[in-house]
């Protein structure tokens, strides 16, 4: 075959981010109701400041990316904020310096990610699911015998700027957020570290055999998804306070739906982080237009649920096309006797 | 009754873009076994598909017993009694052998639709007991071979009275036994007289079984033609449509001193004292019966799958290899046998899937190169003749033989003194496979010590330098390829009594 035959320019377009776009028009729509609910809405302070309600939990949808990519899921991160942030709490009303406790926090939330990564590789029989849905279980245990149903506090006063402070005009929560995002872009889309965590989303056998440590990725992710929960716990008690052992309940639900509604596809190996950045602002405004209008937190559930089913619908039509090829249509889903012979011969059309 | 059970006639079918069938004609005779041959990509699926009332044909028809029938549907084309027996038998592993038999069409009480069991499992005994079968109609069908699963689909196909029987690729996953075994039973169903279509890449399946040929190549209807003194070489000429002057290409490289050696290599329940060794530029084939345990001594040597005992030598060190990436870093590669699961990532480009095995060589501190990545897989597509409209294409998008030259380009971008290729010629078209071999002898030229399993004995023969016999687990013997002969290596196969024949100096 000649050289010039390959087409070796790489095919561009915007069609590949269509889900994106669609996420930012409803953005932009949510804004555009909410501007009409509130005169004060459309400045830039509100703009900027409004961010500071929810991005506490964003930092948990950074890790979840990943780990939805890998084709698991994790349902135990909202404990280990809640562990972690109870732990904190309580080794700095023991006499820690505060300092040392958001330390304490990080090192502890790192190792809960840590106990998952290890029991995924050490039981690859089970599911990361159930694995994590038993640690879920066990970490808010272990918070509830720390604090039983108490609160703890009582932090120094410069703790609270975490969530609160400015930089300049600027939130000091959403500078953070910002970095750590580029941060989690770049890893995954430009490092070798973020092209292993594709491959072994898509396929782990092939990964296996490509000698690629499949177990190294799974555990980095995890202890990742800890160290991010770690920062979400300190920014959670921060904008609190103080902590109780039922903080941060369902956040792992709230981050695995927005990073499902980013179009990151929960068969593992795609997407992209870009949409799951938008949809955390997308979910973040529309909550706050909802509490604009006093409209209760169950509507916005309702509205979320309907976006992701819709999101999941796209990604199945958007697929299609993909399950043409032959091992996808292997799955015997509707064989009939005389056989519907769509599985029987990997026929390509090109054919040699 | 008419001359023909089934007879389509100038049949033609479209796809967007393709025309996947043109003008094609088939004839097939009560009671007779009848092959349909061709490449990958030859219109044999579409035409079974049109059989068996999935597609409708655009142009043509299609008689019965000599009446043109419509079929509307798969369910009519089975209400004829037309079934299929595929290669890659789609059953339910977690039912048994009766549940599976009886899917679809279990016979029940009409009022209280309780299945007649008793009735349907004294059925299926008979249906067994007929088809020789040495399982009981109780056990689960995961716990049967791949051979035994393909009795179950024959007898579902029996069951629903089949006249007419569509065998796809039915001996591609079994060993040459139960080849045998199936060839036997086929025959029996043709004496009964059940009209069978037989489809399989194997010429030896053809000649052994079939009375007639259908030849197929890019939708087109070649010929038909009765299999008794048929040349070989006017069938292969029919399907890819030229002289094949030389099957196997000749080879030139220069053998050098030992690469690889292995002493001893054992896993309980799998392989034993398994020893030998690999020069530079030397093909080894590793050859037996299917489930011989070549594939598990394969991975074992690389990595991915466990031994006990056993010891590793490259260029005369002694090597520890426990993961595929130890493997890699000492410069052995593998091909595996299953491309599509174990060795490419379907959705993702040629690029990054040529990468995948090297990702450090392609990445600086951390960060990928993709400048560089396109480089290599520019330069290795070209060298390796891989034909693709796009380096951006998905894997999946190529053809076999394609996919496989994709692997290998995929192993030569680490620095490997060893490749290991497991079939690597498996389900690829004749055309394909030429390009294969020439590219195995080119690496053989390169100075890569190579280990190929194959179950294919031309291919042994024709594409070796030695040749290592695995028979259960045990190596029975090893021959320099030039004194072996077919009957030999298969003696040494499929007998205990194999000879060590002509062990040859390291």
């Amino acid at each position: 075959m000649e050289k010039t035959a390959i087409d070796i320019n790489k095919p561009r377009g915007l069609h590949q981010y269509q889900w994106e776009i669609f996420l930012v028009v409803l953005f932009l729509a949510v804004n555009v109701v909410n501007s009409f609910l509130s005169p004060y809405y459309l400045t830039l302070d509100t703009f900027v400041s409004t961010p500071m309600n929810f991005l506490d939990k964003a930092f948990l949808v950074l890790p979840m990316t990943m780990i939805i990519i890998l084709g698991n899921i994790d349902v135990s991160v909202g404990s280990i904020v809640a562990l972690t942030s109870v732990l904190m709490a309580v080794s700095y009303n023991a006499g820690l310096p505060m300092p040392l406790a958001m330390v304490l926090a990080l090192l502890v939330s790192t190792t809960c990610g840590f106990i998952n990564g290890f029991l995924q590789i050490k039981f690859k029989e089970l599911s990361a699911t159930i694995i994590t849905l038993s640690t879920m279980t066990v970490f808010r245990g272990i918070a509830y015998v720390i604090l039983e149903d108490r609160s703890a506090g009582k932090f120094p006063s410069w703790f609270s700027f975490l969530a609160w402070g400015y930089l300049g005009k600027i939130p000091f929560i959403l500078i953070v957020f910002v970095l750590a995002a580029i941060v989690f872009a770049v890893i995954l889309h430009t490092t070798r570290f973020g092209r292993m965590i594709y491959a072994v989303g898509s396929n782990r056998t092939a990964c296996e055999y490509s000698g690629i440590r499949t177990d190294r990725i799974i555990l980095g992710v995890s202890m990742l998804a800890g160290l991010m929960a770690g920062f979400t716990s300190l920014f959670l008690t921060s904008r609190m306070g103080s902590t109780r052992p039922n903080v941060a309940l369902n956040y792992e639900l709230d981050a695995i739906a927005m990073t499902v509604l980013g179009g990151i596809s929960t068969n593992g190996g795609k997407g992209r982080i870009t949409g799951p950045l938008i949809s955390i602002f997308l979910i973040g405004f529309l909550n706050y237009g909802l509490g604009l209008r006093n409209v209760s937190a169950q509507v916005l559930l309702i509205i979320l649920g309907f976006l992701l089913v819709l999101s999941v619908l796209v990604q199945n039509f958007t697929d299609r096309p993909r399950q043409k090829s032959p091992q996808k249509s292997s799955a015997p889903t509707r064989r009939s006797d005389a056989g519907d012979g769509s599985d029987i011969h990997e026929n390509s059309a090109q054919g040699g | 009754m008419a001359d023909y059970i089934l007879e389509l006639r100038h049949i033609s079918k479209f796809f967007p873009g393709v025309q996947a069938l043109k003008d094609v004609h088939f004839q097939l005779k009560p009671a007779e076994i009848h092959a349909i041959m061709g490449e990958n990509g030859a219109g044999k699926s579409t035409l079974i598909k049109i059989i068996t009332g999935v597609y409708h044909p655009d142009e043509g028809e299609i008689l019965f017993n000599g009446q043109p029938v419509h079929f509307r549907s798969p369910l009519d084309a089975q209400r004829l009694g037309i079934a299929a027996v595929y290669q890659h038998v789609a059953c339910f592993p977690d039912l048994s052998v009766l549940e599976n038999i009886f899917l679809g069409h279990e016979s029940f009480d009409s009022l209280t639709r309780k299945i007649h069991w008793r009735e349907l499992r004294k059925k299926a005994e008979v249906l067994l007991q007929s088809l020789d079968a040495d399982f009981s109609p109780s056990a689960s069908m995961g716990s049967l071979s791949i051979a035994q699963q393909q009795i179950v689909e024959i007898a579902k196909a029996l069951s629903v009275d089949a006249k007419i029987l569509i065998m796809d690729e039915p001996t591609a996953p079994l060993s040459r036994r139960e080849c045998e075994d199936l060839y036997r039973i086929t025959e029996g169903l043709r004496d009964k007289g059940v009209s069978i279509i037989f489809i399989s890449h194997r010429i030896e399946d053809m000649y052994r079984l079939a009375e007639r040929v259908t030849v197929l190549r890019d939708g087109h209807y070649i010929a038909t033609w009765d299999v008794p003194g048929l040349e070989q070489a006017r069938l292969v000429q029919g399907m890819v449509g030229r002289e094949i002057t030389q099957y196997f290409p000749s080879r030139h490289a220069a053998i050098g001193e030992e690469i690889f050696r292995v002493e001893g290599l054992s896993r309980t329940g799998f392989f034993k004292d398994i020893s030998f060794s690999v020069r530079r530029g030397e093909i080894v084939a590793l050859t037996g019966l299917v489930g011989a345990g070549r594939t598990e001594i394969c991975e074992s040597l690389y990595g991915i799958s466990p031994r006990d005992a056993g010891r590793l030598f490259l260029e005369g060190k002694e090597i520890a290899i426990h993961t595929s990436a130890e493997a890699l870093a000492h410069g052995i590669g593998y091909l595996p046998e299953d491309r599509m699961k174990q060795g490419l990532v379907l959705d993702w480009d040629l690029i990054r899937n040529i990468t995948l095995a090297s990702l450090k060589n392609f990445c600086r501190n951390g960060f990928m190169q993709p400048s560089q990545e396109k480089d290599i897989a520019l330069r290795l597509t070209d060298s390796l003749k891989v034909k693709t409209a796009h380096i951006y294409a998905k894997a999946s998008t190529l053809s076999g033989g394609n996919q496989q030259k994709l692997i290998v380009a995929k192993l030569l971008t680490s620095k490997l003194k060893l490749i290991i290729l497991d079939e690597p010629t498996k389900g690829v078209d004749v055309g394909a496979k030429t390009e294969i071999y020439r590219i195995m002898n080119q690496l053989a030229e390169e100075g890569y010590g190579i280990i190929m399993i194959s179950s294919e004995m031309p291919e042994v023969i024709g594409m070796s330098d030695r040749i290592v016999v695995i028979r259960e687990g045990r190596k029975s013997a090893e021959f320099a390829t030039p004194d072996a002969t077919q009957e030999t290596i298969l003696e040494a196969a499929m007998t205990a009594h194999g000879r060590e024949a002509h062990a040859i100096a390291g």
